[in-house]
């Protein structure tokens, strides 16, 4: 195994192009585990911690570009309020000591439908920014993920950044494991509220065999707040719309039965994360309307 | 001091060092009864410890093990060239290599083999070891051995082991089990009958029955088997290792290489943690093996993954129950049946059933009782020794079933086991009678006296604090859908070897002047697996001895048998080894001063003579002479064995026989929180009172029953390894899916310590380490049924279970 060490991004991206097999590190949480269970053999490693611009981000006026390599403890900790959704899911990746390490441009190569941050990812809306030689394409995220462990990078690029929607509206993120911290997920659920466009989005992660979007109860749910007014009235969503939002996420999932939980009791959690984190998010968003309208001058 | 070992020629790095230890503040005595500081924490907690997987050694190969992918199957043929051919490769074992007659080791029943011959048993079995230049290529060679498999039927459980047809996982069995058990695949049974179970149910008010089922825990330790061989120039070796009882592994490794025992010379390495699951060998032979086929060094670790197979698991267990009680809430009998599935060999099982047997039924009065345990041979993975042994499961239905009983009575769960809690004087279904205090009821009012944790901690002003709900960090509810549970349970547990064992452990005591101080040398063969000996025996050895300086060597074959650690008897054993042997350096201590001394006081031919503060004092606290003084140019050194009362056999019919030496008793009380829509749960508080009859050091005794009853917690709520009933493949082996409590699923454990001595122990001290992890369990269990209302049957409970999903 050849380990490629290049000091610039110009230098991985040619690297990338010469050998398309090379398998890019950053923290290593994933690659790591896998070679160490000679899960895979990469002909060649490509450490991209000296590429210091992946560690960075930056806030522009509507979206946030995240470095593939900013760890989740710097997400938790410095992008609260851009990407809450995001901050959410990457407080519960597995212990601090790899919080530290690991980044989203991981979770998006390894693209496992267990990563923790693409249901936030989905839910919040943004684009991949993937780089080659040849130039530099914007992969929207709906259209990122292909199949179990496959994405959709060609062979000579690597990811720089995401390019991520700040959030104009509260977000939550929910996951089920049996443990309460350190854990990977049975199944995980992202919703972001989008009040500037009157629409919600969602992710489910661990139900199906890529991260996806339960779009058919978000579209229900987005017709729903607009019949109803309550993005304007502020009012409390109705108990049949939450549950009905509930059971199509739950419809919208295709999951297994594996080791670590049963498809049937997967379909049922994401129905009790969906229903809990629209109330979460709803409740948020109401409480915020009310608070404007008590300001005389808002 | 004397050089006992033979040196290799170069000496290996990171091996195992002397602990010379003072007292902390060099104004406490540092003696029993105190909580003198582990010598080893600084070293640990710093990551300076040396574990056995740190051992080095210059010009050493490391060796690899290939083990089966199959569960049971003929072997057609193995294929060792293209391995052998591999650069940097030394060499490539497999059955046909093993020098002598002697193939096959095992604890009770040699039926292991060291490696697979003409079939394998179970998934991961060792079949071909390989020794490389580094440890990469040994792998990849190993991965060019080709096996031919021709799968074999298997069978996983009681109905397939014993059917009509049932495939015979040993077909020629021989060993002394084999002529009273029903079944060739059955390793041990026995039954305990005492009084009229029939006659005494007709008594009954109420008959209660229950089955349950217990998944099959691992260990985990955290620091994986490992060990380092070394070829000594007189054509032994010299071995390495992270173990649990030295002088065992010696009995079965020496007979596999052909070496007398005295050729095997071994040192304990630095152990990172055991519960049962270093009581079988590894790598020991295995690395023997190999260092003595190249000529080299070789070092053998094992990775998280291998070392789910390199262990045997506790047993998964199925009991059926059966409790009867009259309407004032007394037990008029109990049946019951434990079937535990002991995998492919038997390792611990025969012990394991007879401890499952003779504590069926729980820290209970009953007179009349109809009581099976078995073991099977299947090919599922070998199950053997874990804390608790035996005694864990049963604890886990007996306490369920006490729960039904009094929700049948209508009576309080604590006060109808108080009715029929145990005392001294007590008979067991063995007919054994319970001759020290048995404090069960007071354990149970002690801890449901406790204060309840406050309700609703995760309120806090800023919104819930998830990190105090079930789901945790996962952030799967802010208080929605969460209900608390409250559930009591105790246990009782054994001390030490059973049915007739010639349990003993072994302690070399010398005494000398060093620096014009006197200190005291310690030096057992005990294994330190994180329990704190090395600790205690220093504070024993000050207390009898008055000194402050005391050196606990590495433990060693160079000294007597020090027994296994395990069955809670190391306190017990070896430091009643080292209490023993310190009062006979004590007399040949106080014989040196009446002859140097002797005529310049009347005291010393006349008063009860104590060492205390490095002097020779009488019982009336007057000082005769320095111990400096006394020890000048002479040292004292012995070693001496020391024994328990001796047990009796349980008999195979009946069951009856004063089996066990003590026994531990522990109550817990449980609060949980139960998430009921997700099925997630977070334990608040897990109470726990035991008694301890003398703690030799507090603090340690508090962390060992908070670290049992951390180990209940994980197999009520989470920790299972997962075998798929088809293959009989474990589908679980590592730490991202074999689940173990973090720090955030650990509850407060506010702990209650009684001492009530045992007059027949040293100090009048207790075994303390398992109990704590039977009643932990029942106890978790008995909370979340509050919560759920559901009869929750198996444990570990997981979401599914709780949700109907």
């Amino acid at each position: 195994m050849d380990f490629l060490r290049p000091a610039t991004w110009q230098e991985a991206l040619a690297a990338k192009a010469e050998h398309p097999s090379a398998v890019p590190i950053a923290g290593g949480t994933d690659v790591m585990v896998e070679i160490n269970f000679d899960h895979r053999r990469p002909e060649y490693l490509m450490d991209l911690n000296r590429v210091a611009e992946l560690q960075e981000w930056e806030v522009g006026e509507d979206t946030v570009t995240l470095g593939a390599s900013v760890p989740y403890s710097r997400i938790m900790e410095s992008l609260r309020a851009e990407l809450p959704g995001l901050a959410l899911a990457a407080h519960t990746v597995a212990s601090p000591q790899i919080r530290n390490r690991g980044g989203v441009g991981g979770n998006l190569g390894t693209a496992s439908p267990a990563g923790d941050a693409h249901p936030a990812l989905l839910a919040g809306g943004g684009e991949v920014e993937a780089v080659s030689v040849r130039g530099t394409r914007m992969i929207p995220i709906d259209d990122f993920y292909l199949g179990v462990k496959r994405n959709a990078l060609a062979p000579d690029e690597l990811i720089r950044a995401v390019r991520l929607k700040k959030a104009t509206g509260p977000q939550q993120f929910s996951k089920v494991g049996t443990r309460n911290a350190m854990v990977i997920a049975v199944c995980a659920f992202g919703i972001a509220l989008h009040p500037d466009t009157r629409t919600v989005r969602t992710g489910i992660g661990s139900a199906a065999p890529t991260p996806i979007r339960a779009t058919t109860a978000e579209e229900f749910l987005t017709a729903a707040l607009e019949e109803g007014g309550f993005w304007d009235n502020g009012k409390a969503v109705p108990p049949a719309v939450a549950r009905q939002f509930a059971d199509l996420v739950a419809g919208a999932a295709n999951p297994i039965d594996d080791v670590r939980g049963t498809a049937s009791y997967r379909r049922h959690a994401l129905a009790v994360m969906a229903r809990r984190t629209l109330g979460w998010t709803w409740e948020q968003y109401r409480g915020k309307q009310q608070d404007e309208r008590n300001q005389p001058c808002a | 001091m004397t050089a006992h070992r033979t040196r290799a020629a170069t000496a290996p790095g990171r091996t195992p060092t002397s602990l010379t230890q003072g007292t902390q503040d060099g104004l406490t005595k540092g003696g029993i009864g105190e909580s003198t500081l582990r010598p080893d924490g600084i070293l640990k907690v710093t990551g300076e410890f040396a574990y056995s997987s740190d051992l080095w050694h210059e010009d050493m190969l490391w060796g690899y093990t290939l083990r089966s992918t199959v569960a049971h199957a003929r072997i057609a043929s193995i294929d060792t060239a293209e391995a052998l051919a591999t650069s940097g490769v030394y060499a490539v074992l497999t059955y046909d290599d093993l020098p002598t007659e002697v193939k096959h080791y095992g604890l009770e029943i040699r039926d292991t083999p060291v490696l697979a011959h003409g079939k394998v048993r179970h998934h991961g079995e060792p079949v071909a070891l390989v020794a490389a230049d580094h440890p990469e290529t040994a792998r990849r060679a190993a991965a060019k051995i080709r096996v031919v498999y021709e799968e074999l039927p298997i069978v996983t459980d009681e109905a397939s082991a014993t059917g009509p047809d049932a495939v015979l996982v040993h077909e020629h069995r021989d060993d002394h089990h084999s002529g009273h058990v029903p079944h060739p695949n059955i390793v041990h049974r026995q039954p305990i009958v005492r009084g009229d179970a029939a006659a005494a149910a007709a008594r009954a008010d109420v008959i209660v029955t229950g089955d349950y089922v217990f998944g099959m825990q691992d260990q985990a330790f955290l620091g994986p088997e490992s060990g380092l061989a070394v070829p000594a120039e007189d054509g032994g070796v010299d071995l390495y290792v992270a173990t649990q009882w030295l002088h065992s592994d010696l009995r079965q490794i020496a007979p596999v290489l052909g070496l007398p025992e005295k050729k095997v010379r071994m040192t304990l390495s630095g152990v990172g943690g055991a519960f049962g699951g270093r009581e079988d060998l590894s790598m020991q032979i295995h690395g023997c093996l190999l260092a003595l086929r190249t000529g080299k060094p070789v070092k053998i670790v094992y990775n998280r993954f291998e070392s789910f197979f390199g262990h045997v698991h506790r047993h998964p267990a199925r009991l059926h129950y059966e409790h009867g009680a009259t309407r004032d809430g007394r037990l008029t009998h109990v049946k019951c049946r434990i079937v535990l599935d002991g995998g492919a060999y038997a390792s611990a099982s025969p012990a394991v059933v007879g401890n499952a047997a003779s504590l069926s039924i729980g820290p209970y009065v009953v007179e009349d009782v109809d009581i099976e345990a078995v073991a099977l041979y299947t090919n599922n993975p070998p199950c053997g020794a874990m804390r608790g042994f035996g005694a864990v499961q049963a604890c886990f239905a007996y306490e369920a079933q006490m729960d039904k009983v009094a929700a049948e009575l209508g009576l309080d769960p604590v006060e109808f086991r108080q009715i029929n809690a145990m005392e001294q004087g007590t008979v067991m279904p063995t007919g054994q009678v319970v001759d020290s205090p048995a404090p069960v009821a007071e354990l149970l009012r002690r801890v449901k006296s406790r204060p309840l944790p406050p309700e609703r901690q995760w309120e806090t002003t800023e919104g819930a604090d998830v990190r105090a709900l079930p789901g945790g960090l996962s952030n799967t509810t802010h208080g929605e859908g969460v209900v608390r549970g409250v559930g009591y349970a105790v246990g009782i547990k054994n001390v030490g070897f059973s049915e007739g064992f010639d349990d003993y452990s072994t302690a070399r005591v010398r005494m000398e002047v060093i620096n014009g101080e006197p200190v005291a040398t310690v030096h057992t063969a005990m294994a330190e697996v994180g329990q704190g000996g090395v600790t205690v025996h220093a504070q024993i050895a000050r207390s009898e001895l008055g000194v402050t300086q005391v050196t606990i060597q590495p433990a060693d074959t160079q000294v007597g048998s020090a027994g296994s650690t395990s069955a809670s008897r190391q306190t017990y054993m070896t430091g009643g080894a080292v209490k023993n042997t310190c009062e006979a350096v004590r007399e040949k201590v106080l014989d040196i001063g009446r002859r140097k001394f002797g005529t310049y006081h009347p005291a010393w031919a006349t008063a009860e003579l104590l060492l205390e503060a490095g002097k020779v004092v009488t019982d009336g606290g007057e000082a005769l002479a320095d111990l400096a003084d006394v020890l000048e140019g002479e040292a004292v050194e012995l070693e001496l064995e020391f024994r328990h009362r001796p047990t009796q056999a349980f008999d195979l019919r009946t069951g009856q026989g004063n089996g066990h030496v003590q026994y531990s008793f522990a109550a817990h009380r449980a609060v949980v929180e139960v998430d009921t829509e997700l099925g997630l749960v977070k334990v608040v508080e897990l109470a726990c009172a035991q008694d301890v009859g003398k703690a030799l050091n507090p603090l340690s005794v508090v962390g060992q029953i908070q670290g049992g009853t951390t180990q209940g917690l994980g197999v009520a709520v989470m920790e299972e390894i997962i075998v798929d009933p088809v293959t009989a493949k474990v589908r679980n082996p590592s730490f991202t899916d074999y689940l173990i409590p973090t720090i955030l699923d650990t509850p407060t454990i506010p702990v209650d310590v009684l001492e009530l001595a045992d007059e027949h122990a040293p100090y009048g001290l207790r075994g303390i380490g398992e109990a704590p992890t039977l009643s932990s369990t029942p106890a978790v269990l008995a909370a979340i049924r509050q919560a759920t209302g559901l009869e929750l049957n198996r444990t570990p409970v997981r979401p599914e279970h709780l949700t109907g999903s």
